[in-house]
C-alpha cells in the first residue's frame, strides 16, 4: 500500500483496524502448538486412528485365523522369529502385529461409543438441573453423588454384574461411571454462563427454554467439555482394558487389548512379546489422549492464556 | 465444628440411602431373579421355586423387601454366599485386613515419594528435573496397571528371582491370625524368616497398587506448591532472610499440603478399584479377588453386599477427610 492516502495517520489506523482477528480455530492450532507434548499427543492419536480405520489394509493376517504349525513364534528379530509374524504369535498361533492393530480399532471404538454417550447424556442431564433447579436439581446432583461413591473401576464390575460381560456391556459400563464427571461439569459451567449478560439478552428477546439451554448456554460451555472429553477417551480406553483383563469385556476371540494379556500371566517365563506387546498398545494409546487434553485445555482454557 | 459436621454428614446421608437402594435394585436387576441364579443352569422344580421365593420373601411388595433388606444390613445381616454358604460380612471381615495392610502399603509408598517428588519437581520449575518427574508421573498416571504388574513379575520374579510371585507369605510358615494383617502376625509368630517373606510378598503388589496415587500426588504437590510458592506470605518469608529450607518446609509445603489431603482422601476410592486388579494378579486373597471371583461364579449376595460395604467405607473415609479439612483449614467451615 504505497499509495499517497495511506500515509494519512488516520486511514492507516483504520486498515489496522481492518485486519481480521485470527479466527478460533487458529487461534486454538497457535496456542495448542506452543505445548510439543500435546503435539507428540495428537500425532499419536492421528496415527492410532489411521490404524483403526485401515485395519483390514494394513494388518498383514487375520486378527482371529489360528496358526496352528506357528504356536509362541517370537518377533522376527529373535532367534526362531520368522518375517510372516512380524511381532511373533500368541499361544494359539495368532499375529500378534494383527490382533494389535485391530485391537486399535476396539480400544477406539469403545472410547468414542462410551465417551459419546455419557457426553450427551451428561450435557442433557446437567443443563436440565442448572435450568430447573430446585428439587429436579438436588434429585440429579444426588444421583451423580452416589454413583461418584463408588469407586470407578466397581461400579463398572457392578453394572456388569447386572448386565452380564461382553464387549457392548463394558461400554455402557464405561458411560456410566463417566457420566457424573460430565453432568457437574455441564451443571458447574452452565450455571456460571446463566448469570451473564448475553443470556439475559437472549432471555428478554424471548428465546425458549430448550434455545436457551442447547444454542444460546451450551457453546459456550463446551471448551472444558471437549478436554474433560478426551481426557474421558484415555481412561475409557483404559477401563475397558482393565474390563478385558478380568474377562468382564471383550470375550475371546476379539482381539481387544486387555483380554489379550488377560491369559499372559502364564506365559510370562515362555514368551515376553505376548506379556509386553499389548500392554504397550494401552499405555501409548492413554498416553497420547492425556497429552492431547492437557494440551487442549492448556490452549482452552483463557485463565492460563498469555 | 460441631455444625460444620452435621452439615457434611447432612449430604452423606442422601448419599448413603442411595446406595442401599442402587445396591438393593442390583439383585432385582439382574436377568431372572436371585432364585433362579441360585438354581443354576438345571432349573428346579415349582414347588421348591415357589417356597424358596416365599422363603427369602420375594413375593412382597418392594418397599417392603427395600425395608427388610436394609434393616437385615443394619444388623449386619447381608445374606449367605451361594456358593461357600458362609455370611457375607463374615467372608468380607476375614478379607478386608489383607486389602487394608496392601492399601496401606501402597498409600505409605505413594506419600513417601509422591510428596518430595513434587515438591523437588515445583522448587526446580522448568528444569530438566521438573520435566522428569512429570513425564514419569503422566507415563504412571496413563498406565494400565494390570500390564505394570505384570511387567513387575516379569522383571523381579522371573528376570531377577528377588520376589514371589503370588500370595501373601511362603507356604512353610503359617502365622497363627491374630490381626489379619500379614506384617504382624509373622512378627507376633516369632518364626524367623516369616517377617521377611510377608515383606518380600507385599513389595511387588505395593509399587502396583502404590503407582497411580504416586503420579497423582506427585502432580498435585507441584501444582500446590507452585501456587503456594507465589504467594505473599512466602516472600515475605524470604525478604525477612529465613533460609530456603525453612522457607519451603515450614512456609511453603504445610500450606501446599491442605489440597493435597483431599487428594489422599480421594484415592481411596482408588485404591480399592485398583486392588480389584492387583489382587486379582498376584492371588492376593484380599476384597477385590473375592468380588471379581463372585462375579465370574454370579454369587449375587457377594457382589452386593461387597458393593455396599466397599461403598460405606468410601463414603466413610471421606467424610473423615473432610472433617479432617476442616480441621487443617479452618476457612472451609464457614464458607457455604
Amino acid at each position: 500500500m504505497t499509495t499517497p492516502t495511506s500515509s494519512n495517520p488516520a486511514a492507516a489506523s483504520e486498515e489496522f483496524q481492518l485486519t481480521a482477528p485470527p479466527s478460533p480455530l487458529r487461534e486454538l492450532w497457535r496456542d495448542f502448538r506452543r505445548n510439543k507434548g500435546a503435539v507428540v499427543g495428537l500425532a499419536l492419536v492421528i496415527t492410532y486412528l489411521l490404524l483403526a480405520i485401515f485395519a483390514n489394509v494394513v494388518a498383514p493376517h487375520s486378527p482371529i485365523e489360528q496358526y496352528r504349525d506357528a504356536i509362541l513364534t517370537p518377533p522376527s528379530w529373535e532367534e526362531g522369529g520368522s518375517l510372516d509374524f512380524l511381532l511373533g504369535t500368541d499361544a494359539v498361533g495368532r499375529d500378534m502385529l494383527s490382533r494389535l492393530i485391530f485391537g486399535t480399532r476396539l480400544s477406539l471404538s469403545i472410547g468414542l461409543i462410551s465417551v459419546t454417550l455419557s457426553l450427551s447424556i451428561g450435557i442433557v442431564l446437567g443443563l436440565t438441573a442448572a435450568f430447573a433447579g430446585g428439587k429436579i436439581e438436588t434429585a440429579i446432583m444426588r444421583l451423580m453423588d452416589v454413583l461418584l461413591a463408588l469407586p470407578s473401576l466397581l461400579l463398572a464390575v457392578a453394572v456388569i454384574a447386572i448386565l452380564g460381560p461382553g464387549l457392548a456391556n463394558a461400554m455402557y459400563a464405561i458411560a456410566i461411571v463417566r457420566l457424573p464427571g460430565f453432568v457437574r461439569l455441564t451443571r458447574a459451567t452452565a450455571i456460571s454462563e446463566l448469570s451473564k449478560d448475553y443470556v439475559l439478552a437472549s432471555r428478554i428477546a424471548g428465546a425458549g427454554k430448550l434455545r436457551l439451554m442447547f444454542i444460546t448456554v451450551l457453546p459456550n460451555c463446551l471448551a472444558p467439555l471437549i478436554v474433560q472429553a478426551t481426557l474421558g477417551f484415555s481412561t475409557a480406553i483404559l477401563d475397558a482394558a482393565a474390563l478385558g483383563f478380568l474377562g468382564l469385556g471383550a470375550q475371546p476371540p476379539t482381539p481387544e487389548w486387555g483380554s489379550m494379556l488377560s491369559g499372559a500371566l502364564e506365559f510370562i517365563q515362555r514368551a515376553w512379546w505376548v506379556v509386553s506387546l499389548p500392554g504397550i498398545a494401552i499405555l501409548f494409546a492413554v498416553l497420547a489422549f492425556n497429552l492431547m487434553g492437557d494440551g487442549l485445555r492448556d490452549a482452552l482454557d483463557p485463565k492460563l492464556k498469555r | 465444628m460441631i455444625s460444620y459436621i452435621l452439615r457434611r454428614l447432612g449430604v452423606v446421608l442422601p448419599t448413603f440411602i442411595g446406595i442401599t437402594v442402587l445396591v438393593f435394585a442390583l439383585i432385582h436387576m439382574i436377568p431372572g431373579d436371585p432364585v433362579e441364579a441360585m438354581s443354576g443352569e438345571r432349573g428346579m422344580e415349582p414347588e421348591r421355586y415357589a417356597r424358596l421365593i416365599a422363603e427369602y420373601g420375594l413375593d412382597r411388595p418392594l418397599p417392603v423387601q427395600y425395608a427388610d433388606y436394609v434393616f437385615k444390613a443394619a444388623h449386619g445381616n447381608l445374606g449367605r454366599s451361594i456358593v461357600t454358604q458362609e455370611s457375607v460380612l463374615t467372608e468380607f471381615v476375614d478379607r478386608f485386613p489383607a486389602t487394608l495392610e496392601l492399601s496401606a502399603c501402597a498409600i505409605v509408598f505413594a506419600l513417601c515419594l509422591g510428596i518430595p517428588a513434587g515438591m523437588i519437581a515445583a522448587l526446580k520449575r522448568n528444569t530438566p528435573v521438573d520435566y522428569g518427574v512429570m513425564g514419569v508421573s503422566l507415563a504412571g498416571y496413563s498406565m494400565p496397571i494390570f500390564w505394570w504388574a505384570l511387567l513387575l513379575i516379569l522383571f523381579f520374579s522371573v528376570h531377577l528371582g528377588w520376589t514371589p510371585v503370588s500370595g501373601r507369605i511362603a507356604i512353610e510358615y503359617d502365622p497363627v491370625r491374630v490381626t489379619g494383617l500379614m506384617l504382624i502376625d509373622s512378627l507376633l509368630s516369632g518364626e524367623e524368616g516369616a517377617f521377611a517373606s510377608a515383606v518380600s510378598h507385599l513389595i511387588l503388589p505395593t509399587i502396583a497398587l502404590g503407582t497411580i496415587p504416586l503420579a497423582t500426588l506427585a502432580r498435585m504437590t507441584r501444582s500446590a506448591m507452585l501456587e503456594v510458592l507465589g504467594e505473599d506470605y512466602v516472600r515475605a518469608a524470604r525478604a525477612r532472610g529465613l533460609s530456603p529450607l525453612r522457607v519451603v518446609g515450614r512456609h511453603a509445603l504445610r500450606n501446599a499440603l491442605i489440597p493435597v489431603v483431599t487428594v489422599i482422601g480421594l484415592q481411596v476410592g482408588t485404591l480399592l478399584a485398583g486392588a480389584i486388579l492387583t489382587e486379582t494378579i498376584f492371588s492376593w486373597p484380599g476384597i477385590g479377588k473375592w468380588m471379581v471371583e463372585a462375579i465370574h461364579r454370579r454369587d449375587y449376595p457377594v457382589v452386593q453386599g461387597g458393593i455396599l460395604l466397599s461403598a460405606t467405607l468410601v463414603i466413610f473415609v471421606n467424610l473423615i477427610v473432610d472433617v479432617l479439612y476442616g480441621v487443617i483449614n479452618p476457612r472451609i467451615r464457614h464458607t457455604r
